[in-house]
C-alpha cells in the first residue's frame, strides 16, 4: 500500500493488519508468556526440592494468601501447577508456533501479499490477548487462580474458587482466537498460493500449518462447549458434570445431579489430544526447513512426509480416550483406543525417519539453528517412545498419573517443541530484522538449554517408575517418594540454571536488534523457499513483484549447477 | 484457484467448526440421556405449539433470506431490501417468542438448576438464540450500512450476502434438529 | 451478474417448493408426536424427518447440491468426526452402565 509510510506508530505496530506485524506480536507475547509460565514452574520447584522451607529473598515478595513467611501454601502450589500447564500450552507454545511463525511465514512461503482476511487476523490476535489478560488477572481474584489442574476435571473444578470462572472465560477467548486464525490459514493456503506453487511444491512447514489449522478448526469447538457447560454449572447451578448424591466435606451438595464427570473428560480430550499435534506439527515443520537447508540436499521423502502428516492429523481425532483408560470405560472401548494409539505412532516414526535419512550423506553446516534442529530429533524420539507404554492399557495402569507421564509429554513439548521453536527464532531472525543473532551466545544458549532440559525431565521417568504421583504438594511425606527425593533437588537446580540460560537468549535477542551482524544478502542461509526472495525485512505487501514458482521447495545441490541451491522462483 | 471467493470458503470452514460445536452439544444430550435413570418427554414439559410457531418463523426467514440473495442476483435492489428486512423481522420474532417461552419457565422458577433436562434445554436453545442474535446483527448490517457496497461493488456485496445467508440457513438447520430432539422426543 | 434472470427465477420457484415441503414436514413431525409412539420408533421417525428437512435446507438454500468438490471434502471429514464425537462418548459410558446393571441383578 502506498500510504503505509504515513501510518502512525499505533496503526503500524499495535493495531496493524499486516501479517508480519501480527506474527511478531504473537511471537513476542507468546515468548513473554512462555517465560512467565516457566517462572511459575521455577517457584514450584522450590517447594518440590525443599518442601515446607521458606523461599529466601523472593518468598518475601508474596502475599500472606500465597506464601506466608515465604512458605508456599498448598492452594497456591495447585494454582501454580494448573496455570503453568494452561499458560505453556494455550498462551505460550501455540501462539508462538502457530500465531507467530505461522502468521509470519505462511504468506511469505506461499508468495502471498498477506493473509486472506487481514482484519480477521488482527481480531484473532486481540482475542488471544484478551484471553491472556483474563488468565493473568485470575491470579489476583479471591481464592487465587484456577487450581484444578490444567485439565480442569470436574467435579473438583465445578466447586473450585472464582479463579476457575476466569479460567473458563479466558479459554473461551483463546478458543475464539484459534478458530478465527485457523479459518484464515486454511483459506490463505488454499487460495493465495503463487502461480506455479502447487500443493506438492509447498514447503513442508506450510503443510504442517495446514494440518494444524484443521485440527484447531474441528477439535476446539467441543472444548468451547465443555467450557460453556462448566460455566453453566458454576454460574447457573446446572449439573452437567455433577453426578447425583455428591457429598462434600460431609454435607450433600444441593444440586439436581444427574450429570457425568466423564462427559468433561471426553469433550476436553477430544480437543486436547489433537492439541498435542497442534504443538508438535509446526515444530516438525520448522525442523524440516532448518535440516534441509543445513544439509544442502533435498528432503529424503517429501511426499512420504506429506502423506504422513495428513494421516497423523486425521488419526489424532480418534485416539482421545487413551487419556481415560483409568475411568472404567470398558475393555471394548479401551482396546479400540489402544489400537488407534498404536497406529498413530507409525506416521510420527515415519516423519522422524525421513528427517534422519535426510542427514545421511549431506554436507552439514553446524549453524546455531541446526544445533537446535538436530537436538529435536532424539528429544522427540524419547518423548514419543516413552509414550508407547502409556498407550497400552496394561502398562498405563501402574504408570497413570505418575511423574512418568509428566516426563513423557514434557519430552515431546519442552525439549522437543521448544528447542525447535528456538531454532526457528535463530533461523528466521535475519529475515525479520536484517541482522544475525550472535553465534557464540546462541551456542551457549543451546548447550545450556539442552543439558538442563534433560536434567529436569530425565529423572522424572525414574520418579514415575518409583510410583511418585504428579501434583504432590509435599513429596516427602510418602516413603516411596522420599526415597527418590534426591532427584527432585537435582531437577530443581537444573530448572533454575535453565532459567539463567534463557537470560542469555533474551540478552542476545535484544542486543542483536541493534548490534547484530548485518546480513549481506536477502538470503543469508542460501535457502530455496520463497520467504527468502523478499527484501529484508519484507515491506508491507511482501514481494516487489508477484513471484512465480518453477520447482519443488528443496532443490539443494542439483546436478549441473554451480550453486548448491536452486530457489523456487528462479526461472533458470 | 478453486473458483470460490475467500469469503465463501471461509464461511464454510466456519460452519464446519459450528457443526463440531453443536455436535458436542448433541453428544452431551445423548450421553446424559442414555445415562439417566429416567428422562422426561419433552412435550409434557415444554410448549410445543409455541416451538412449532418458531419453527415456521425460522423456515420462513430462511426462504426470505435466499430470496434476498436471488433478488440481488437479478439486480433488484428494492426487492432485496424488502426480503432482507423481512428476514431480520422474522428473526426478531423468533427471539420474542423464545423470550415468552423462557419467561413462562422462569415464572414457575424453572431454571437450569431444576434438572438435567432443563439444563440442556436452556443451554442448547440459549446458544442457538445467541446464534440467531448474531445473524440479526450481520443481516441488519447488510440491510442498512453494509448495503452501500452495492453501489460500488455489486458482485462483492452479493458474495457477502450469500455468505451471511449460508450462516443463516445453518442456524435454521440447527433448529430443525433441536426442535424434535428437545420438544417432541 | 453472470446468471441470467430466467435461470434465477427458476431457482426462486424451487425455493418456494422447498419451503412448502419444509412446512409440510414440520406439520407431520408435530402431528406424529401426538400419536405417542413408543420411544424407539418415535426417535427414528422424528430424526428421519429432521434429516430430510435439514438436507433440503443444505442442498437447496445453501446450494450444496451444486457446490465445489473442496467443500464436500471438508464437510465429509467434519461429518465423520461429528459422528465419532456423537456416539463414542456415550458408548464408553454405556458399557460401564451395562456392567453395573449386571452386578446389581
Amino acid at each position: 500500500m502506498s500510504h503505509s509510510e504515513h501510518q502512525s506508530f499505533w496503526q503500524k505496530y499495535i493495531f496493524s493488519v499486516d501479517h508480519k506485524v501480527i506474527g511478531c506480536q504473537y511471537a513476542l507475547t507468546g515468548l513473554v508468556f512462555l517465560f512467565f509460565g516457566f517462572c511459575l514452574m521455577m517457584l514450584m520447584r522450590w517447594q518440590l526440592a525443599f518442601p515446607g522451607e521458606p523461599l529466601p529473598v523472593i518468598g518475601g515478595l508474596f502475599s500472606d494468601t500465597t506464601m506466608p513467611g515465604g512458605v508456599m501454601l498448598p492452594e497456591f502450589y495447585n494454582s501454580l501447577g494448573a496455570m503453568h500447564g494452561t499458560i505453556m500450552v494455550f498462551l505460550g507454545v501455540v501462539p508462538l508456533a502457530v500465531g507467530g511463525f505461522g502468521n509470519y511465514l505462511v504468506p511469505l512461503q506461499i508468495g502471498a501479499p498477506d493473509m486472506a482476511f487481514p482484519k480477521l487476523n488482527a481480531a484473532s490476535y486481540w482475542c488471544y490477548f484478551v484471553g491472556g489478560v483474563v488468565m493473568f488477572a485470575s491470579f489476583f481474584v479471591p481464592g487465587g487462580a484456577a487450581n484444578s489442574g490444567w485439565t480442569s476435571y470436574p467435579p473438583l473444578s465445578d466447586i473450585a474458587t472464582m479463579g476457575q470462572t476466569f479460567w473458563l472465560f479466558g479459554m473461551v477467548a483463546l478458543i475464539t482466537s484459534s478458530l478465527l486464525g485457523s479459518v484464515n490459514f486454511i483459506v490463505t493456503i488454499v487460495h493465495l498460493r503463487a502461480r506455479g506453487l502447487s500443493f506438492f511444491r509447498l514447503p513442508f512447514f506450510v503443510w504442517a500449518q495446514f494440518v494444524t489449522s484443521f485440527l484447531l478448526l474441528l477439535a476446539f469447538p467441543p472444548l468451547e462447549v465443555a467450557g460453556v457447560l462448566q460455566l453453566m454449572d458454576r454460574l447457573a447451578g446446572s449439573s452437567f458434570f455433577l453426578p447425583s448424591g455428591l457429598v462434600i466435606s460431609g454435607t450433600p451438595l444441593g444440586v439436581s445431579g444427574g450429570g457425568s464427570p466423564l462427559l468433561w473428560q471426553h469433550l476436553f480430550w477430544f480437543l486436547a489430544h489433537p492439541e498435542v499435534y497442534v504443538l508438535i506439527l509446526p515444530a516438525i515443520g520448522i525442523v524440516t526447513e532448518i535440516i534441509v537447508n543445513n544439509t544442502r540436499k533435498p528432503l529424503y521423502g517429501y511426499k512420504t512426509m506429506v502423506y504422513s502428516v495428513l494421516f497423523l492429523g486425521f488419526m489424532s481425532f480418534v485416539v482421545w480416550a487413551h487419556h481415560m483408560f483409568m475411568t472404567g470405560m470398558g475393555t471394548t472401548m479401551s482396546n479400540f483406543f489402544q489400537a488407534t494409539t498404536m497406529i498413530i505412532s507409525i506416521p510420527s516414526v515415519v516423519i522422524l525417519t525421513v528427517l534422519i535419512l535426510t542427514l545421511w550423506g549431506g554436507s552439514i553446516r553446524f549453524t546455531v539453528p541446526m544445533h537446535f534442529a538436530l537436538a529435536f530429533l532424539p528429544m522427540f524420539a524419547i518423548g514419543g517412545l516413552t509414550g508407547l507404554p502409556l498407550g497400552l492399557t496394561a502398562s498405563d495402569i501402574p504408570l497413570h498419573d505418575t511423574y512418568y507421564v509428566i516426563g513423557h509429554f514434557h519430552y515431546v513439548v519442552a525439549p522437543g517443541t521448544l528447542l525447535a521453536l528456538f531454532g526457528g527464532v535463530y533461523y528466521w531472525y535475519p529475515k525479520v530484522t536484517g541482522r544475525m543473532m550472535n553465534e557464540k551466545l546462541g551456542k551457549i544458549h543451546f548447550w545450556g538449554s539442552f543439558l538442563c532440559l534433560n536434567g529436569i525431565f530425565m529423572p522424572m521417568f525414574i520418579q514415575g517408575l518409583a510410583g511418585v504421583s504428579r501434583r504432590l504438594y509435599m513429596p516427602t511425606v510418602y516413603a516411596h517418594a522420599e526415597a527418590v527425593q534426591g532427584t527432585n533437588v537435582f531437577m530443581s537446580y537444573s530448572a533454575w540454571i535453565l532459567g539463567l540460560v534463557q537470560l542469555i537468549f533474551i540478552f542476545n535477542f535484544f542486543r542483536s536488534l541493534k548490534k547484530g551482524k548485518k546480513v549481506e544478502s536477502d538470503n543469508p542461509w542460501q535457502a530455496t523457499t520463497l520467504e527468502w526472495a523478499t527484501p529484508t525485512p519484507p515491506p508491507h505487501g511482501n514481494f516487489l513483484q508477484e513471484p512465480e514458482v518453477y520447482r519443488g521447495p528443496y532443490e539443494y545441490s542439483p546436478p549441473g549447477r554451480t550453486e548448491d541451491f536452486w530457489p523456487q522462483n528462479e526461472e533458470k | 484457484m478453486t473458483g470460490m471467493t475467500n469469503s465463501k470458503l471461509g464461511i464454510w470452514l466456519f460452519l464446519a467448526s459450528e457443526v463440531m460445536l453443536f455436535g458436542a452439544l448433541f453428544s452431551t444430550y445423548i450421553l446424559l440421556r442414555t445415562g439417566a435413570e429416567s428422562w422426561p418427554h419433552g412435550s409434557s414439559l415444554l410448549n410445543v405449539p409455541l416451538a412449532t410457531l418458531n419453527t415456521m418463523i425460522l423456515i420462513t426467514s430462511s426462504v426470505t433470506m435466499v430470496m434476498a440473495w436471488a433478488s440481488l442476483m437479478m439486480n433488484r435492489f428494492g426487492r432485496y431490501r424488502l426480503y432482507m428486512g423481512l428476514t431480520v423481522l422474522l428473526a426478531l420474532g423468533f427471539l420474542v417468542v423464545k423470550g415468552f417461552e423462557y419467561g413462562m419457565k422462569l415464572e414457575h422458577h424453572i431454571t437450569p438448576a431444576t434438572s438435567t433436562f432443563y439444563a440442556i434445554y436452556f443451554t442448547m436453545t440459549g446458544l442457538h438464540g445467541l446464534h440467531v442474535l448474531g445473524g440479526i446483527l450481520v443481516n441488519g448490517y447488510f440491510l442498512f450500512p453494509g448495503s452501500r457496497l452495492w453501489k460500488t461493488n455489486p458482485k462483492q456485496f452479493t458474495g457477502r450476502v450469500e455468505a451471511a445467508g449460508l450462516y443463516w440457513h445453518f442456524v435454521d438447520l440447527v433448529w430443525i434438529f433441536l426442535f424434535p430432539v428437545l420438544y417432541l422426543l | 451478474m453472470s446468471h441470467d434472470v430466467a435461470e434465477i427465477q427458476k431457482h426462486v420457484r424451487l425455493y418456494v417448493t422447498v419451503f412448502a415441503a419444509l412446512a409440510a414436514f414440520t406439520v407431520v413431525t408435530v402431528g406424529v408426536s401426538y400419536l405417542h409412539l413408543s420411544t424407539m420408533p418415535a426417535i427414528i421417525l422424528a430424526l428421519t424427518i429432521a434429516t430430510i428437512k435439514g438436507s433440503l435446507v443444505a442442498c437447496y438454500f445453501m446450494h450444496l447440491i451444486s457446490e465445489k468438490k473442496l467443500i464436500f471434502i471438508v464437510l465429509a471429514v467434519t461429518l465423520l468426526f461429528f459422528v465419532l464425537l456423537l456416539f463414542i462418548p456415550s458408548l464408553t459410558e454405556g458399557e460401564a452402565i451395562f456392567k453395573n446393571l449386571r452386578h446389581v441383578s
